[in-house]
This record gives C-alpha cells, sequence and structure tokens, in this order.
C-alpha cells in the first residue's frame, strides 16, 4: 500500500492490522490447544483454552475502538474503507472462531471413557484441517493474498465431507451402543463446533479477496 | 572542502601576467593569446584531473544500509525491527514469511502468542513458536537488541528434530500391526504343511503353498510402501530443486503402472510441457500409485484417464480418473489415512497396503502441492494433484515461487 499524507493513518492501519493477526495467532492456539485436550483428556490444558479466549474478546474490543475511530477521525476512502471495514468484521468473526474453541474445550470434561473410545479418533483429522483453514486465512490477511483465501474457500469442502462423514460414522456408533450417547452426542457437538469454524474462516476468506480485490470471489471455484 | 570545483585563480593570474609581459616584450598578439589559451587550458585540465585522495567514503561502519546489505544473503532468516514495526527482512526472511511484511507491524509477521509475548516486552531472548508458515512447523525465534528501538530477530528452524522422534513413534505403531497379519499366516501355513507333510493331499499343499506366496509378497510389498513412506516423511521439509519435464515423466510412469496388458486402457490428455521442481523418483512413484489404484479400483474393461493441464496461479493440475464404482461420500476424507481402507477384504485381495495415497499425499505435501479426490458413486472417481510450474523466467529471484510455502 502506498503512503498516506497522512502518516498518522498508516500508522492506524499497521496497529489495526497488527491487533487482528495477535487475535489471529490466540485463536489458533486455541483450536489446537482445544483438540489436544481433547484428544488427551487434559482438563488442565481445556481450562488454559478457556480463559485464553477473554484475550481475544478484549482485543476485539480493541480492534472496535481503533477501527471506529479511524472511520470518525479519518474517513477513509476507496481501498482504504475496504481494509478497515475488513478488519472490523474479520474481528468480529475470530472472536467466533475463538468461541467455538472455547466450546470444544468446555466439553472435554463431559467425555466418559476416553481410553476406548473409538469415535475420539476420527476428530483430530477434521480439526486439523479447520486449524489449517484458519492458519491459511490469517496468512492470506496479512499478505493480501486473494489466491491463498480461495484455496481457504475450497477446502470448506473438505471439511464438511468431513463433517457428513463423522456425523454418520458417530449416529451409527450410538445406534450400537448405546450407553455411549451422551459422550458421542458431545463428540456431535464438537464436530459440529469445527465444521462451523471451517465456515467462519471462508467468510475471513471471502472478507480478504475482498479487500485485496474489490471483488467477492467467484461463486464455483475449483 | 571540495578543492575540484574551484578556479585555479592564483594559476590564471600568473598566465594573464605571463600574457601582458609578453604583449609589452613585443610578441606578436595572435601568438600571446594561444599561448594564454593554451596555459589557461592546461591549469584546467589539470585541476579537474587532480586526484581527490581526501574525499573517500568516511560513512559509519554499520549504517542500516550496511546492515541491510550484511543480512541480505545470510541462509539464516533474519529481521531487523524498528518500534516494532518490520524495517528490513533479508532474503531468506522473505522467503519464509512473504515480501508484504516489510513496514508492516511484528505481529503481522509472528501472530503466536509466544513471539508477540517475546517481542512486546522488548528484551532479549527466545521463543518457541508452533505453526509459524505451515502448522506444526517449530521455530526458534531470536530477539537481540542492537540500539534503542532497532533490534535484530533471527529464526532458526527446529522442527525437522522433533518431527524424526514423532515419526518414528507412528512408524513403529502403524507398521507392527500391519506387519503381524500376513506373518502369523505365513508361519501358521508353512507350520501346518511342515507338520503334516505327506498326510496332506496334493491340491490342499498347493493351496497352502500359494498362500504362503501371496502373504509373503504381501510383506514384500508392505515393507518396500513403509520404506518410500518413511524416506518421504523424512525429506519432506526439503522442498526438491531437480527441474523435470512433466509429460514424459508422466507417461513413462503410467504406462510402467499399467503394465504390457493393461497400457492399450490408458488415456492421455495432456497439454503442456510444464515443467516442475520435483523429486524424479517420487514424482513417478505419485503417477504409479494413483494409475495402479485406477485400475484396481475402477471397472475391468473399462479406461483410466490421465490427463495434465495448466492450471491458475502457475500450477499444473494432473488428474487420473476412472470410471469404476466410486466411493462413497464417508470415505473420502479418510482415503489418505495410513492404512485406511473402504473395503478391506478387496483391497488385499488386490494386493494393496493400504499405503499407497498415504505415499502419494506425503509427496504432494513435499512438493508444495494440492491433492483433491472427488467422486461420484456409479460412475467414478478421479483424483487430482496440483504443484506449482517452474517459471523459466523467472530463473535468478526465486523469491516470488517461495511465497507458495504457506500453501500445503
Amino acid at each position: 500500500m502506498s503512503d498516506h499524507t497522512v502518516k498518522a493513518f498508516d500508522e492506524d492501519i499497521t496497529r489495526l492490522r497488527g491487533l487482528i493477526a495477535e487475535m489471529g495467532g490466540l485463536s489458533e492456539v486455541a483450536i489446537q490447544g482445544a483438540l489436544e485436550a481433547l484428544v488427551r483428556g487434559d482438563q488442565e490444558l481445556a481450562q488454559k483454552v478457556i480463559d485464553g479466549d477473554k484475550k481475544i474478546d478484549e482485543l476485539e474490543t480493541e480492534v472496535d475502538k481503533l477501527a471506529v475511530r479511524v472511520i470518525a477521525l479519518r474517513a477513509p476512502m476507496a481501498d482504504d474503507l475496504r481494509e478497515v471495514i475488513a478488519a472490523l468484521k474479520i474481528a468480529g468473526v475470530v472472536e467466533r472462531i475463538g468461541d467455538y474453541s472455547k466450546n470444544i474445550a468446555k466439553r472435554v470434561g463431559q467425555i466418559d471413557g476416553r481410553e476406548k473410545f473409538e469415535p475420539l479418533t476420527l476428530l483430530p483429522a477434521m480439526g486439523d484441517l479447520a486449524a489449517e483453514m484458519v492458519h491459511d486465512v490469517l496468512t492470506a490477511y496479512s499478505a493480501r493474498d486473494a489466491d491463498l483465501a480461495r484455496e481457504v474457500i475450497a477446502t470448506d469442502e473438505k471439511v464438511d465431507a468431513f463433517y457428513n462423514s463423522i456425523f454418520r460414522n458417530l449416529v451409527s456408533y450410538m445406534v450400537e451402543n448405546p450407553a455411549t450417547i451422551s459422550s458421542a452426542a458431545q463428540l456431535l457437538f464438537i464436530a459440529r463446533n469445527l465444521e462451523r469454524i471451517g465456515d467462519h474462516a471462508t467468510n475471513v476468506a471471502e472478507m480478504v479477496h475482498y479487500a485485496a480485490t474489490g471483488l467477492y470471489p467467484p461463486e464455483e471455484d475449483r | 572542502m571540495d578543492q575540484r570545483s574551484q578556479i585555479p585563480t592564483i594559476g590564471i593570474l600568473l598566465a594573464i601576467v605571463a600574457f601582458i609581459g609578453l604583449l609589452t616584450a613585443g610578441l606578436e598578439p595572435a601568438l600571446s593569446i594561444a599561448v594564454l589559451i593554451l596555459w589557461v587550458g592546461s591549469l584546467f585540465l589539470a585541476s579537474l584531473r587532480a586526484p581527490d585522495t581526501r574525499a573517500q567514503k568516511t560513512e559509519k561502519p554499520l549504517s542500516r544500509d550496511n546492515m541491510r546489505e550484511l543480512i541480505e544473503y545470510a541462509a539464516t532468516p533474519l529481521l531487523l525491527t524498528q518500534a516494532n514495526k518490520i524495517a528490513d527482512a533479508n532474503r531468506a526472511a522473505r522467503k519464509l514469511l512473504g515480501r508484504h511484511i516489510i513496514g508492516q507491524d511484528v505481529r503481522v509477521a509472528f501472530r503466536q502468542p509466544e513471539a508477540i509475548a517475546l517481542l512486546d516486552q522488548g528484551r532479549n531472548g527466545t521463543a518457541i513458536v508452533r505453526g509459524l508458515v505451515r502448522r506444526r512447523d517449530i521455530w526458534q525465534i531470536k530477539r537481540q537488541t542492537i540500539t534503542d528501538n532497532l533490534a535484530v530477530i533471527e529464526l532458526v528452524n527446529q522442527t525437522a528434530e522433533a518431527d524424526i522422534s514423532r515419526a518414528h513413534t507412528d512408524f513403529v505403531a502403524n507398521a507392527s500391526h500391519e506387519l503381524r497379519t500376513p506373518l502369523a499366516s505365513i508361519i501358521g501355513y508353512v507350520e501346518t504343511l511342515s507338520e503334516d507333510a505327506g498326510e496332506m493331499d496334493p491340491s490342499t499343499t498347493r493351496k497352502f503353498y500359494g498362500t504362503v506366496l501371496r502373504e509373503s509378497r504381501r510383506l514384500q510389498s508392505l515393507v518396500s510402501d513403509l520404506m518410500s513412506l518413511s524416506r518421504v516423511e523424512a525429506e519432506k521439509h526439503d522442498q526438491p530443486s531437480e527441474r523435470i519435464s512433466f509429460p514424459p515423466l508422466l507417461e513413462r510412469a503410467a504406462r510402467d503402472a499399467a503394465g504390457a496388458e493393461r497400457t492399450d486402457r490408458l488415456i492421455f490428455d495432456v497439454s503442456t510441457d510444464a515443467v516442475v521442481a520435483g523429486d524424479a523418483q517420487q514424482l513417478e512413484q505419485l503417477v504409479r500409485n494413483l494409475v495402479d489404484n485406477a485400475f484396481n479400483y475402477g471397472a475391468n474393461d473399462k479406461p483410466v484417464t490421465v490427463s495434465l493441464h495448466t492450471a491458475r496461479d502457475n500450477q499444473v493440475r494432473l488428474t487420473v480418473a476412472d470410471q469404476g464404482e466410486g466411493i462413497a461420500p464417508e470415505h473420502i476424507p479418510h482415503l489418505t489415512r495410513r492404512f485406511y481402507r473402504t473395503d478391506p477384504g478387496r483391497s488385499r485381495a488386490s494386493g494393496g497396503t493400504g499405503l499407497g495415497l498415504a505415499i502419494v499425499k506425503h509427496i504432494v505435501e513435499r512438493h508444495r502441492g494440492r491433492l483433491d479426490i472427488s467422486s461420484t458413486q456409479g460412475e467414478g472417481t478421479s483424483v487430482t494433484v496440483r504443484f506449482p510450474v517452474v517459471l523459466e523466467k523467472d530463473d535468478s529471484q526465486g523469491d516470488e515461487i517461495a511465497t507458495d510455502a504457506t500453501l500445503s
């Protein structure tokens, strides 16, 4: 981006991008932590993820304030305005991603008999994919990389496929083992959360694409 | 200070005095003027050519420019930060993090909480960061202050060391079960054969020998697949650089996999002569595995299409499509897992090890490509692999291509 006459505006934009990157980093760590806590049954780690969400919320408030201030004071136009609006919206979505991770972490304690609970092995691969989407979309945001954003959008299909696969698997597992229904239902919700994380990453990818090019990505992008 | 641009006044004055002297001495005016011009001209020439030894550069030994040049070609990624903004990044760092980071907040390049904690406090020290560029990679970040608000950040990759131990445990866990099954049946049959030797009727004996042979072959291909899998895994962090013209390799490997009796069922649809940076042996194996799968799981008499076209973003797209019964959608996400089988009995009967696609996936990852599997039940399955193409023009500056490193 070329420099502006008002240097303070550049400073503000840089800070805004820095804040979003920081939020993104925290949400990435949150997903990772939640999944690790889930696989290992690590309550302590789960609690850390839950506590960590506060920091993401704080950062979102900070982004909100800064963005509103920039709009009010500098009245940005064209791509500058797109940049600020995108930052505002992305911060909201990243905060949601953090919430879903927190929700996954909260469910860790409610799964019984994890030693031989076979469906537990299905989730990490899906979680990896969702976490990768979040990672890639944040990189795409930092680099204003529309191509990478489109890759992320394409990956969402895979996450959806995983979700459907896990859903069927879990339902048939519940039918065969009624005793595990409550634990399996928790896993269903976790799978659902991961699927939502994927959707949100896709949303961010669309905004990144928009902020970078001024166009929404084409519908059929494969 | 600048001696050169000064007019040699004294010399000219002297020349003029001499000129007047010559005139008064009664020399021809034209000759006097010629002498004057020669004199003054030579003075000017001499003053212009005067070697000036004192005007050499007296810059400070470590200016920002010098520092930039100093770090530019270092193999380790190095960054200079000024007041928590990235002032400069050397070649290796740009390759790793992308050239967009220069001028940005450090948090844009390092968004991981551990890194932010280190960089925000402005102290010297190190932090271990996971998932800096690709997920699961591990980097050590070292920060060292130079002056008040200037600091240098050094990145050290520690992924490989951490990976080796993990890959080792994975290998043992996966392999032992799969190796034990054929071994158990070999031992069982050989025991029966040696104990009941002579009492058994020849047709049963032949059947048992057949089973032993089949299981041994399976063990053999399992071992060789495991070997290639672990080899690809071990090398997955160094991106191959050998330049390979893809179409001839593709055709050779596909015909190789099809074998003499199936080769006429292969249909090639190649519209590019793309050059990719790759490992020839591994790319051949990738093609072989895909084509072999297509023949094994496709319908018996239907063709297998191998196509290679250019795709957007400087990529080349390889598709291997069969016309079989297809794969149920719930299996597709798991296909690249080791030893995952949609139909265990059938896969084993066809000699599959359950590792083919896992190997393909790792090879694709090592080449920074992408793997997509799509299938319509009743119509067939197609596996698509996309690789970045080497652009001949971009030879000198590897930077642009390297931004792809973030893809996976």
